[in-house]
């Protein structure tokens, strides 16, 4: 086994591996009893946890692995837009996705951020993620056939993240929710300059209104699964309400998520695929056909049309990048010595 | 081979006449490198006019299981606060 990062000196980092370690102390011992209530009360009080704080290994653990999908997500999900960077049809198109693209990295790197305050090490994060141990949103599994597609995933995709995302800026996590509210804060620019670039497809030719019905038709589905399982089928989000982490069920996210863009939709002049889709007066709610839950754990579990080809450039990624981080490793390095024997030299 | 940068803290001075706040930290070979990538992570909107950083294993921290000890010389000294004085209402300006 790779030798960890040392624990930080400030001691906000637990011991390697304390993540993933069994509850060592019996309920009864009385300190643990204290801690356990303090942190229980601190959550009644709507109070934040902070990365120094005495908590569960399953409200770390738990944090852990969602914080860490949560990055990779940001991370992978850069590749399929990425795709159509070079290929975007003006200047102006052009600076807005490396703008989004650019975004999703700092959204990554606010997340591992994050997960690192847990004690979680940053390159096993990466390695979890290449070596297929740790998951990402199945929506990056999708291939991004045309540019209509771009707009589709601002609107979609982030507006689906938006809803997700917008209620864990208040998670119980401080780190989590601090770094929440700066990806909402940016994600809002990719949202809208989505629906602008329909807009301007939806006023062009037939072809191209076309195009964007034929990316909607293709990105609904996989959008409503991005809010997970339906709750029947989602054991841990009863304790991830509990510790509030998580603040509303998959099945009430995904019901304000297709409320929200059924208008959305009737503006821009397209089409939701969903025979089932009307308007519920009694429950004030619309009412939506069920996603292929198969799909979604087939595409989770790595049979999506691109679930290889992600994961791989991001391996390839890693690995074409292994020279330049040692390059500086050694450069700062040298560095540091000389200034040391410059100093040594002066004081002499 | 594990050569992996160490991690620094990032403090961002939102506009002149704030203090450097914690915004969050990321991994970097050198305070050069770190005052780049900060940049490029924690300013792509203007956030900042001026950015600290600081190697992690460089700040010390109060233990948050001494915090009861630890701050509670502040806690019984309530003469520190203004309330703490009666002033008839018809004084002016105190």
């Amino acid at each position: 086994m790779p030798a960890r990062t040392p624990g930080r000196t400030d001691g906000r980092t637990p011991a390697p591996g304390a993540a993933n370690a069994p509850d060592p102390a019996p309920a009864q011992d009385p300190a643990r009893a204290a801690a356990e209530e303090h942190f229980e009360a601190t959550l009644a009080r709507e109070q934040r946890i902070e990365p120094r704080d005495w908590m569960p290994d399953g409200y770390r653990r738990t944090l852990v692995r969602q914080i860490a999908q949560h990055a990779h997500s940001e991370i992978i999900g850069m590749q399929p837009e990425g795709a159509w960077i070079t290929r975007a049809p003006s200047l102006r198109r052009k600076a807005v996705l490396l703008a989004k693209v650019q975004d999703e990295a700092g959204h990554g790197l606010y997340l591992y951020s994050a997960a690192e305050t847990l004690g979680a090490d940053r390159q096993d994060l990466t390695e979890r993620l290449v070596d297929g141990r740790q998951k990402y949103s199945s929506i990056f599994n999708y291939p991004t056939l045309s540019f209509a597609d771009v707009g589709v995933i601002g609107w979609l995709v982030d507006g689906a993240a938006i809803c997700n995302q917008v209620p864990l800026c208040r998670s119980s996590y401080g780190p989590y929710a601090r770094a929440m509210v700066r990806v909402c804060k940016e994600e809002s620019f990719h949202q809208r300059q989505g629906y602008e670039l329909l807009m301007t497809m939806m006023r062009g030719t037939q072809a191209q209104r076309e195009m964007v019905q034929d990316a909607v038709d293709r990105w609904w589905w996989p959008s409503l699964m991005m809010f997970g399982p339906p709750d029947a089928d989602s054991p841990n989000t009863a304790q991830s309400m509990a510790w509030r982490i998580k603040r509303h069920t998959n099945d009430e996210l995904r019901q304000r998520f297709v409320d929200m863009t059924v208008p959305q939709a009737e503006k821009l002049g397209v089409t939701l695929p969903d025979p089932e889709l009307r308007w519920n007066e009694e429950r004030g709610h619309h009412d939506f056909g069920t996603p292929d839950w198969d799909e979604l754990k087939r595409v989770i579990s790595g049979g999506g049309p691109c679930n290889a080809e992600r994961v791989e450039r991001r391996r390839a990624a890693h690995e074409d990048g292994a020279w330049v981080r040692e390059a500086a490793a050694a450069h700062a390095a040298k560095q540091a010595e000389r200034s040391r024997r410059a100093g040594k030299e002066q004081a002499a | 081979m594990r050569n992996e940068w160490p991690l620094y803290e990032v403090f961002v001075r939102g506009k002149r006449g704030l203090n450097h706040v914690h915004v969050g930290s990321l991994h970097a070979a050198d305070d050069r490198m770190a005052l780049t990538h900060a940049r490029d992570v924690y300013t792509r909107r203007n956030e900042g006019v001026s950015i600290w950083v600081v190697r992690s294993d460089a700040i010390a921290a109060s233990a948050p299981d001494e915090k009861d000890p630890f701050f509670e010389p502040s806690g019984d000294k309530v003469y520190r606060h203004p309330t703490f004085y009666d002033i008839p209402d018809d004084v002016p300006h105190i």
